[in-house]
């Protein structure tokens, strides 16, 4: 079905105080700078799969349009390669705002349902805080398991070479002291729930 | 040179053809590695999206552990282990409020960080600590006439390092021509592998780990040489998905370090170079003829 959507944004569509918010978070006091010259859109290679371009959001975080930047798929997209923050002439940590604005979305649930990227964000988490460390192929299959079970099938090839090269281990890495690591995690929560 | 050695969960996993050819090569020049007493995820990108703060505090209990050993300086071999704890070293180094929150939640554990210890890559070790000319010296059989495009990805060289340049690193380059190799122009040097994205958005993924095989082969590459176990995996791993979209562009990818084992004359089974889906077969004249001058191509 056609789906019809205004394209222009209103000042009634701003969430005051979005912009300033994010700029006030470690990494992301430069966004203030921004000349809107679109180099960051200019490098980024993944620039040309996104709804709006690094620039655009660059605009719509400074300028309140948080509904715009969090439902959005370029802050998934990005793969955090960096070569945004090291070309912009303003010295604007443009990787470090696109994770602010993702730990926003996963903050709020704001994003599609079956979505690859953040539930693998989430998976990876979940691992970390249990075990202390990651087993790679095993959250490959819960990451297939919780999107798209069909296509841990279509890549049937890739797991007979990892099998035969040795690679297709399944047993889970642990670190010894993990409720020492789960406490120290648990502490900046605490931290949170005090409003520090 | 002693250094704490900090392997990642991917150097223990998909990766550890890595660790298996870095270990060899750094004992054979005379490095010696203790690796980290119950170390922890460096949280990598993917914990960064969750929350930064406990993302920091992962990194900061292995710089604690690190400082702890005593050994001084921490070798950091997995790209994305070496840009998370350089970046919680810059984030408790310039936010006191973010070092506040890192030292209460390492205290719950009886850890302390300092901020001070020096990460390292071990591309910066070898040329800077060990030097260019002891490497040469260990040469016993040179990459004659084995054409290599130099593939740093990102994280190693952005936004942290300061061991070489951000916009065309050269160490590798250097690094491969002291071993008798010919280093292929690949200005596609340091362009993103696509990283987790080969998996979540192939469409995206899948190309972009096409376009640097096409550029490697355009340029006559015999394979190409990463630093980084998911460079590694994502051009090597793929080659079925990548083929069957783009035709026959995928060459072997190896690991700096094992190409360094076989300059050395190491044996293959200690490189693992077994551990590639797309094998690479090529291997340096028996004959320890002196090392004449890198060729150009």
């Amino acid at each position: 079905m056609m789906e019809i959507e205004r394209t222009i944004k209103y000042d009634a569509d701003r969430v005051k105080g979005f912009g300033r918010e994010v700029m006030s978070v470690p990494g992301c006091e430069q966004l203030e700078d921004c000349i809107q010259c679109g180099t960051c859109s200019g490098v980024c290679p993944l620039s040309i799969y996104m709804n709006y371009t690094p620039r655009q959001v660059m605009a719509l975080t400074r300028g309140d349009f948080k509904n715009e930047v969090l439902r959005s798929v370029t802050i998934w997209l990005c793969a955090s390669c960096y070569a945004c923050a090291v070309e912009c002439p303003r010295a604007i940590r443009i990787t470090d705002i696109m994770y602010e604005l993702k730990q926003r979305a996963i903050q709020e649930g704001i994003y599609p349902k079956r979505f690859p990227i953040p539930v693998l964000a989430r998976k990876f988490s979940e691992m970390v805080r249990k075990n202390g460390r990651i087993t790679e192929m095993l959250l490959v299959m819960k990451l297939f398991l919780a999107t798209n079970p069909w296509a841990a099938m279509g890549n049937w090839r890739m797991g007979l070479d990892l099998l035969r090269t040795g690679r297709l281990s399944l047993a889970s890495e642990k670190i010894e002291h993990r409720e020492d690591l789960a406490r120290m995690l648990d502490a900046v929560d605490a931290e949170k729930g005090a409003g520090a | 040179m002693k250094y704490a050695y900090f392997p990642g969960c991917s150097l223990k996993g998909l990766g550890r053809a890595y660790e298996e050819s870095l270990l060899p090569v750094l004992k054979h020049l005379g490095v010696e590695l203790e690796e980290l007493a119950d170390w922890n995820c460096c949280g990598a990108t993917a914990y960064m999206a969750v929350d930064e703060r406990k993302a920091c505090v992962l990194a900061a209990r292995n710089l604690a552990l690190a400082e702890q050993s005593g050994y001084g300086q921490l070798l950091a071999p997995c790209a994305a282990c070496y840009l998370v704890l350089n970046k919680a070293k810059h984030y408790v180094q310039d936010y006191p409020a973010m070092k506040a929150t890192i030292d209460r939640a390492l205290a719950t554990g009886g850890l302390r960080y300092s901020g001070d210890l020096p990460v390292r890559h071990p591309l910066d070790v070898l040329l800077n600590d060990v030097g260019l000319e002891a490497i040469r010296q260990k040469v016993r059989r040179p990459l004659q006439g084995l054409k290599v495009a130099p593939y740093y990805g990102c994280q190693v060289v952005r936004p942290y390092a300061t061991f070489d340049d951000q916009y065309n690193p050269t160490t590798m380059d250097r690094l491969l021509e002291a071993l008798g190799a010919t280093v292929v122009r690949y200005p596609l040097k340091t362009k993103c592998c696509g990283g987790s994205l080969t998996g979540t958005v192939p469409e995206a993924g899948i190309r972009m780990v096409y376009i640097l095989h096409h550029e490697a082969r355009k340029r006559g590459a015999d394979c190409i040489a990463t630093v980084c176990p998911l460079c590694q995996f994502n051009l090597d791993a793929y080659h079925a998905q990548v083929t069957a979209q783009y035709g026959p562009v995928v060459a072997p990818t190896v690991y700096f370090t094992q190409l360094m084992g076989l300059a050395f004359g190491l044996p293959d089974r200690e490189l693992g170079l077994n551990r590639a889906a797309i094998p690479f077969k090529w291997r340096p004249a028996q004959a320890a003829a002196p090392q004449a001058a890198a060729a150009t191509a």
